[in-house]
């Protein structure tokens, strides 16, 4: 499969920029970000609270292979339907210091659309820390979870 | 000992990036390298110990003098450092697709 997901991380940097077009209207793609459920699905975590809204915030956990609760949390400061969100990203429980993400939605067409997330963190150093974590856990939990939910819709 | 992890931490530093940037279009000696730096010579030895300790640098003993050059094989190795990274998200958003064209073709 094409990889239509694209970083862009300059060196020594303290952020970074993710973008992403999708095979989706606009409408349907901020709809990902805004319904708990399908967060859950597309993301693999468990949604315990998401208020869409300036000042609101939001509670995720995770529970991996070997049984252990991670948690993530943030606050929304911005929920612009179809066009934006900005948000801090928290892991819990760990050194990690919270992050500011920026999330754009774009038309592209009345089918098409477009995912631009600016990710800043606190120093080049925590990014790059971050971005060696072992993602390969990760991307395994993510297929067990595509897995459950495409048995659950047969 | 975790190379991998290593590796990472030699090139958080700005004194080692700005090394191997200098060493990346030329073969030099330490006394060389130090030259193009304020920081004092056992700093910059230092700095070179811990690159070449990583696989960063190889030295290369031409006579009496010990050359620096870039090691491009794990250069390339920390350039793609960022894809796993890339997948992760790659996976998701081609979840997210799937999942919201089946939402689509309900409605």
């Amino acid at each position: 499969m094409e990889q239509k997901t694209k970083i862009d991380a300059e060196n020594g940097k303290q952020d970074l920029v993710i973008t992403r077009e999708f095979d989706l209207p606009v409408e349907l793609l901020f709809k990902a970000y805004e319904e708990a459920d399908i967060v859950e699905q597309w993301m693999g975590t468990k949604v315990l609270k998401l208020e869409n809204k300036k000042h609101g915030s939001y509670q995720f956990e995770t529970t991996d292979p070997k049984g252990n609760i991670h948690g993530f949390n943030g606050v929304i400061h911005e929920f612009i339907p179809n066009q934006k969100i900005t948000r801090t990203f928290e892991m819990e429980n760990t050194p990690f210091d919270a992050w500011l993400e920026f999330l754009e939605f774009e038309k592209l067409s009345d089918d098409t659309s477009k995912l631009t997330m600016h990710v800043i963190y606190k120093s080049a150093a925590l990014r790059d820390q971050l971005l060696q974590m072992p993602f390969a856990q990760g991307i395994n939990i993510a297929h067990n979870r595509i897995q459950d939910i495409l048995n659950k819709l047969k | 000992m975790n190379l991998r992890r290593d590796v990472f931490q030699a090139i958080a530093d700005p004194t080692r990036r700005a090394i191997l940037l200098l060493v990346a279009s030329q073969s030099l000696t330490a006394g060389a390298i130090a030259s193009n730096f304020d920081t004092a010579r056992p700093t910059v030895s230092k700095h070179l110990q811990i690159l070449t300790g990583c696989e960063l640098l190889e030295q290369e003993q031409s006579g009496r003098e010990v050359y620096y050059h870039i090691n491009a094989k794990k250069m390339k190795e920390v350039a793609d450092f960022i894809e796993p990274f890339r997948k992760m998200w790659d996976d998701r958003f081609n979840k997210l697709e799937t999942i919201m064209k089946k939402y689509q073709s309900k409605k």
